[in-house]
């Protein structure tokens, strides 16, 4: 341990109040982050993490939360004991921080130039020119090309990454002593992520500033972390050094985490399927979408080409994956499959029938046949129905598959095959954990006995620990029921011991199609090898 | 991974919600107060004119244009009399009648009317779509009180032609926000699992979406509920609301338009009642949004602290 940490947060506890008991929602926290040292803070959604660091910089609305006992010392200071004035003068000066969004935590209606110059001006360092020079030394230091000219540009104009570059510069502005990144990186693509943390990484060496990263991916907290914190509901379960956490894990919880590293070779590692390959079930060829885009003024009508000549085959009790970075068509894919979207061109043939040419009624009966998980269990079910009215409602759809009499029964099944009580079937959606959500989803997608499941993106808003759960449970579906899975991702990891066959797309296009092994034993295209070599590597091993 | 939490979840909010809804009312005394004052007269509304309803009618050339707060006649004649001597009490009890009535009736056909267009405006992507929203447009971009002189100098002033023009002129509100509302809510991902299940437009529309919309339909038609009584009496006034010996509160206040100077209680209760009604209603509607939201809940929930 360093002697004199630059922050030490001792005792905290939060409630957040409101009729019932008050929820704690960090109890008893205690940490210490030192100059030059980078403090991850672990934890998976709820537990805490974000209210941790909300209160080292005092922007956590009391009430409904109410900090119930602690200490933040910041530089010798207890923060406690300082006025507004003092405060806000710390923050941005000497405590900044960067969000998740970098679209919502920059306003639209200012140019990126202007909203960094503002950070000069507020706390009264530099004005006009001088600012502005200033600012312009920033973005070329972030690493946004051309800095001078994009200082006029708004917010809207600059990819994810690059806002999330003029975030870090307008944290790093005032060259505070400590950085706070709340999931810097979640909404990110991979590869974007990876430049995101070298970036993050370079300009900590170079100021020597303290950095919390607070984050739920293991792999992001693996190549960044000199010591961790693990919180789980509110409380630290274990902190240490990096390498001891990742390598020796003393909790319980904490040796469940790292189990779902998929990078592991753990023991449930495959999952892939076991049977022989069955007959082929859809057939995909040349499958291609267009957006028309609205005509500028003066240019002729342009068009965007989200799919371009895709094709595949998925045999029955066969698992695909396919994975690519947002905006890779992957998603619009699963959609014209199941005809949310139209196609422009191309043929999919599901057991020798074209999808695209099918009348209603027909249309109908494959909608049986293949059913999707969509990625936010959030949002996929209606939010005033039970949990009995959504297993049920395939069911009121299609009535020849089951007499009404049934369906309580078939529902308490189902609910135990995707391992929930039978008895929770008259409970509203929001009572259930993401995990479960998901698991009611897929309770629904099996109620009509399909053949084909296409899950887009379907643990991607899953915590990791549950993700892992998650497709075992699919896993172990497919091989009881002969399920074929269309298993859409842009986290490669994931899919490493689940697919059979992975189709790498982008831009639209299939890069790369190849059986799983020698996708990650030997990736011929180059983008593919890009996306491998972004899973980021460990601190202590590099 | 099997067990079921619920210990974080909030309480069901529907039927269990009676007593906290009660509860957040009782937090915050504005709402009360005007809720209290609002059922009070709902009350004299429907039981007023059954107890004193004669009187409402019945000249008193003792009592004319008497001024209020005199003990020397009859209760009911504290608030004073008209130019005919009719007890004002008994003209506001049954005028309350007419006025929440007529308000009441409009409010619900523009909900109705409104909510379906938009419904069905905001679902299709086909021309009716876009044509029901010009409609709206046009209604909206008329100035609504010079559509109801017109129309009501056309079809001549009744009940319900009243009714009719003052729920026409209403529609593009609730068609509007229904629009927007189904335009967010066809997006969501519900509403396209259950495409993917195979279920149809009207199944969606009025299973999955129309049942997210009344929240909002519930409060926008009780702050419009207000809008309407002051249209509805600012129709009355100018004499083409109400017609005798029919009154509402409006048609009380242009009665004694021409006495301001000599006996201004005759149009002063009434429009004090119009006030405060919509003042009422107006608390009412801010508090139930609050209660509605669970991001601002928590300033209508008594907060408990932890012992330390």
């Amino acid at each position: 341990m360093n002697p004199s940490p630059i922050l030490s947060v001792e005792g905290l506890t939060v409630d957040f109040l409101s009729d019932a008991a008050p929820l704690r929602a960090v109890d008893n926290v205690s940490f210490a982050v030192a100059p030059g040292e980078t403090l991850c803070i672990l934890g998976e959604s709820g537990s805490g993490k974000s209210v941790s660091s909300s209160t080292i910089l005092d922007i956590l609305d009391c009430p409904p939360a109410e900090i119930v006992a602690g200490r933040i010392v910041f530089e010798g200071r207890d923060m406690g004991t300082l006025g507004p004035a003092e405060r806000r003068d710390i923050n941005g000066r000497r405590i900044a921080m960067i969000f998740q969004d970098p679209l919502a935590h920059l306003n639209p209606v200012y140019t990126v130039g202007w909203q960094i110059c503002e950070v000069f001006e507020t706390h009264g360092v530099c004005r006009g020119e001088e600012a502005r020079r200033r600012a312009v030394e920033l973005l070329g230091h972030v690493g946004i090309a051309e800095p001078a000219s994009r200082m006029d540009q708004y917010p809207h104009e600059f990819s994810g990454g690059q806002r999330q570059r003029i975030m870090i510069a307008m944290a790093i502005a005032l060259k505070p002593s400590l950085l706070i990144a709340d999931e810097p990186t979640t909404a990110l693509d991979v590869s974007v992520q990876a430049q995101i943390l070298d970036l993050l990484r370079d300009l900590q060496r170079e100021f020597g500033m303290a950095l919390i990263l607070i984050t739920h991916d293991l792999e992001v907290a693996a190549s960044m972390a000199d010591r961790i914190v693990v919180m789980k509901a509110g409380k630290i379960v274990e902190q240490g050094p990096a390498r001891e956490v990742f390598t020796a894990p003393q909790h319980d919880y904490t040796r469940k985490l790292m189990s779902a590293l998929p990078a592991e070779p753990a023991a449930g590692a495959d999952r892939r399927s076991k049977s022989e390959r069955g007959e082929t079930l859809l057939v995909v060829k040349g499958l291609t979408k267009t957006y028309e885009l609205p005509k500028s003024m003066f240019g002729k009508a342009r068009s965007l080409l989200a799919v371009e000549d895709v094709s595949f085959s998925v045999s029955q009790g066969e698992t695909l994956g396919i994975v690519g970075e947002s905006g890779s068509g992957k998603s619009t894919v699963a959609r014209m499959l199941l005809r949310l979207n139209e196609p422009t061109a191309g043929q999919a043939f599901y057991r020798g029938q074209d999808i695209f040419a099918l009348d209603p009624s027909e249309m109908l009966a494959l909608r049986r046949k293949v059913q999707m998980v969509f990625q936010d269990p959030y949002g996929s079910m209606n939010p005033r129905m039970d949990v009995f009215t959504i297993i049920s409602e395939p069911w009121l759809i299609h009535k020849d598959i089951l007499p009404k009499a049934q369906w309580r029964a078939r529902v308490a099944e189902l609910l135990e095959l995707v391992g929930l009580q039978p008895d929770c079937m008259g409970r509203h959606i929001h009572q259930f954990s993401g995990g479960q959500r998901q698991r009611i989803a897929i309770a629904r997608a099996l109620a009509s006995d399909p053949e084909l499941l296409v899950c887009d993106e379907a643990v991607s808003a899953l915590d990791v620990s549950i993700q892992a759960q998650v497709i075992d449970l699919l896993a172990d579906l497919r091989n009881r029921l002969g399920l074929s899975y269309i298993f859409i991702t842009h986290d490669l990891p994931i899919v490493r011991h689940f697919a059979d066959r992975i189709i790498v797309m982008r831009n639209g296009r299939i890069v790369e199609s190849a059986p799983t092994e020698s996708l990650f034993g030997s990736p011929k295209a180059e983008y593919t090898r890009m996306l491998l070599a972004a899973v980021p590597q460990p601190k202590w091993s590099r | 991974m099997s067990e079921i939490i619920i210990t974080a979840a909030p309480p069901a909010p529907r039927f269990a919600g009676l007593r906290t809804t009660w509860r957040y009312l009782v937090r915050d005394k504005f709402a009360l107060v005007a809720v209290g004052f609002l059922v009070l007269l709902v009350l004299a509304a429907i039981f007023g004119p059954m107890l004193i309803g004669e009187l409402a009618t019945r000249p008193g050339l003792r009592q004319r244009n008497l001024a209020p707060f005199s003990f020397a006649h009859d209760w009911t004649y504290f608030l004073g009399a008209d130019t005919l001597g009719r007890s004002i009490i008994a003209r506001l009890l049954v005028g309350a009648q007419n006025t929440l009535g007529i308000a009441f009736a409009a409010v619900v056909v523009a909900t109705l009317v409104g909510g379906t267009l938009g419904l069905i405006a905001g679902y299709t992507q086909r021309l009716y779509g876009a044509a029901i929203l010009r409609l709206a447009d046009i209604i909206m971009s008329f100035p609504s009180l010079l559509l109801a002189l017109i129309v009501l100098y056309l079809l001549g002033p009744s009940v319900t032609n009243l009714v009719f023009v003052l729920a026409f002129t209403r529609i593009p509100i609730y068609l509007r926000t229904t629009r927007a509302e189904v335009m967010e809510l066809r997006q969501r991902m519900f509403v396209q699992a259950a495409k993917s299940m195979g279920a149809g437009h009207l199944r969606i529309v009025l299973r999955h979406i129309a049942p997210l919309t009344i929240p909002t339909l519930v409060t926008i038609a009780a702050i419009d509920f207000a809008a309407v009584i002051l249209a509805e009496s600012a129709l009355s006034f100018l004499g083409l609301g109400i017609q005798p010996p029919e009154f509402t509160w409006g048609a009380m206040v242009a009665t004694g338009r021409g006495y301001l100077q000599s006996a201004w209680w005759i149009s002063f209760w009434p429009g004090l009642l119009i006030m405060l009604t919509t003042l009422s209603l107006n608390i009412v509607a801010s508090w139930a949004r609050t209660a509605a939201d669970p991001q601002q809940r928590w300033r209508l929930q008594k907060l408990q602290r932890s012992p330390r």
